[in-house]
């Protein structure tokens, strides 16, 4: 997990002292005192994956572009990512990257399309970063404005009936990666179908002052579990998700991070984004390394700065690793070079000296219940 | 009598082979614990060593032996089931037994002096 390291006192969310009053453990994470756990690493995972898991994601950094004349902002981010974001749709949300002149990633990000305005949500340890870079590549046209508010996730087979009674629009009505405004819980909100688990879910904006009240009336529900920052982690690394400052950073590519599906046929045919020309290269003769899931034997885990050997020769690295509680086992992410990371293929993960058996597996490790439209 | 190390292990002696584990406080910061690495059986440790590696579901923890001696004993079940750790951190869930020479525990705290110590680094 990337926590950041500084001086200046920690941040609390609107939900720090609900989480403090049912015993959370709190730590350091992206300048806010997180809950890292409640009943349990384990249990909460387990209880995302069967119920539903409720999640304090309000370090996460949420903005608003507005533009001053139509398509602005659009042309803008189609400047700053390699994704479709012409094409984005009225109510749809898209996965992308922020790439640098280097091809580097500044950071991944949530893009949502309201027509006359889109919201962007980016990771609580890159707010300043992301800052900066939107500074540096400003457009006059399109203004960014930080918006201030809770942000909770609820996620799992139980969301969408645990949410429902408490939102004025149809749930049913929302597939995956799209978003609307309306109520949640007597406010303002905005809800979006989208997640971080490979659970089916969503994510609700909605004001501070509302987040205890609305955590508190989820947690009611006896499917309804609150999740830490632990089993988080251990969920997103089962569904294969990138962890910004681990599996992505601003040396690694998304080519090489193997989120390729982000950047359409038109992007790579035209380019016109930041880094297009180490990031068009390489999605044309392939990376040099390349992010993939690893498969552990045993029961030692291989976590994050452990080496990847084939022969007895480096040739890659775990950036993602742990226990995936519902795997049953350890599983890892890393970055390969190329000619050793075909699925299947046999390496080993030095940990504390010995050389642990790992296989190139397909990700996600857990299969991604998403709900899609059909 | 129990004793305790600073760094969250207990020792309990028994005709100069001590059994040692993880503290109750110990299991509770590493949580859930998946794996626990222990040394083989007629090994030599030096006091300090690393001469065990918990793996939780967090983080991978190094346990350090209190005491010099011989690893005469290592507790088998936890490869089955290291959640004992966890359910029965300073009973079913010891790591190892170690014969040593001088058995000099006066310098670990007792019980009372290690739930004092909790209280200062809490």
């Amino acid at each position: 997990m990337a926590d950041t390291a500084n001086d200046a006192p920690l941040k609390r969310t609107p939900l720090a002292e609900t989480h403090e009053a049912s015993g959370a453990r709190m730590v350091p994470f992206a300048g806010y005192s997180m809950p890292l756990q409640y009943a349990g690493i384990i249990a909460e995972h387990t209880a995302c994956r069967e119920g539903a898991g409720l999640f304090d994601v309000s370090h996460m950094g949420q903005l608003r572009l507005d533009e001053s004349e139509p398509g602005a902002a659009a042309a803008w981010l189609e400047r700053l990512t390699p994704s479709n974001i012409n094409g984005l749709k009225e109510g749809a949300a898209r996965y992308s990257v922020l790439t640098n002149e280097a091809g580097g990633v500044v950071d991944d990000l949530i893009i949502t399309n309201f027509g006359d305005h889109m919201r962007l949500v980016v990771n609580g340890a890159r707010r300043d970063a992301v800052a900066a870079h939107f500074a540096a590549h400003a457009d006059p046209k399109v203004t960014v404005t930080p918006i201030d508010r809770a942000l909770i996730a609820i996620q799992g087979p139980e969301a969408e009936a645990a949410l429902a009674p408490f939102v004025s629009i149809d749930l049913s009505a929302l597939t995956f990666m799209t978003a609307a405004y309306g109520e949640a819980f007597g406010a303002d909100a905005m809800i979006s179908r989208c997640g971080y688990t490979g659970e089916d879910g969503f994510e609700i904006s909605l004001p501070g002052d509302v987040a205890p009240a609305a955590w508190t009336t989820l947690c009611e529900n006896p499917k309804v579990s609150p999740v830490g920052l632990g089993a988080r982690d251990t969920l997103r690394l089962e569904a294969g998700l990138c962890l910004y400052g681990q599996d992505l950073s601003e040396e690694i590519s998304p080519v090489e991070a193997d989120i390729g599906f982000i950047m359409p046929r038109r992007r790579r045919e035209e380019g016109g984004f930041l880094g297009a020309e180490r990031i068009l290269a390489e999605a044309a003769q392939g990376p040099a390394r390349k992010r993939v899931g690893l498969k552990i034997e045993g029961r030692v885990p291989a976590r994050a700065g452990a080496v990847l050997q084939a022969d007895g020769r480096d040739v890659g690295i775990v950036t993602s690793g742990g226990v995936g509680p519902t795997v049953g086992g350890p599983i890892a992410m890393g970055f390969v070079e190329a000619g050793h990371n075909e699925i299947g293929t046999e390496l080993a993960a030095i940990v504390r000296g010995k050389a642990v058996p790992v296989t190139v597996a397909p990700l996600p490790f857990v299969p991604s219940r998403a709900k899609r439209k059909t | 009598m129990k004793r305790y190390t600073k760094d969250h292990e207990w020792i309990e002696d028994a005709d100069g082979i001590l059994t040692v584990g993880i503290t109750d406080h110990a299991q509770e910061q590493l949580g859930d614990i998946t794996f626990v690495e222990l040394p083989e059986v007629g090994k030599t440790v030096a006091k300090g060593d690393a001469f065990a590696v918990v793996e939780s579901v967090k983080a991978a923890s190094d346990v350090y032996a209190p005491v010099a001696g011989e690893v005469v004993e290592v507790n088998e079940t936890l490869d089955a089931t290291p959640e004992l750790v966890n359910e029965a951190p300073e009973a079913a869930g010891w790591f190892a037994k170690i014969k040593t020479a001088s058995a000099d525990l006066s310098e670990f705290m007792d019980q009372a002096g290690y739930d004092e110590y909790l209280k200062t680094i809490s």
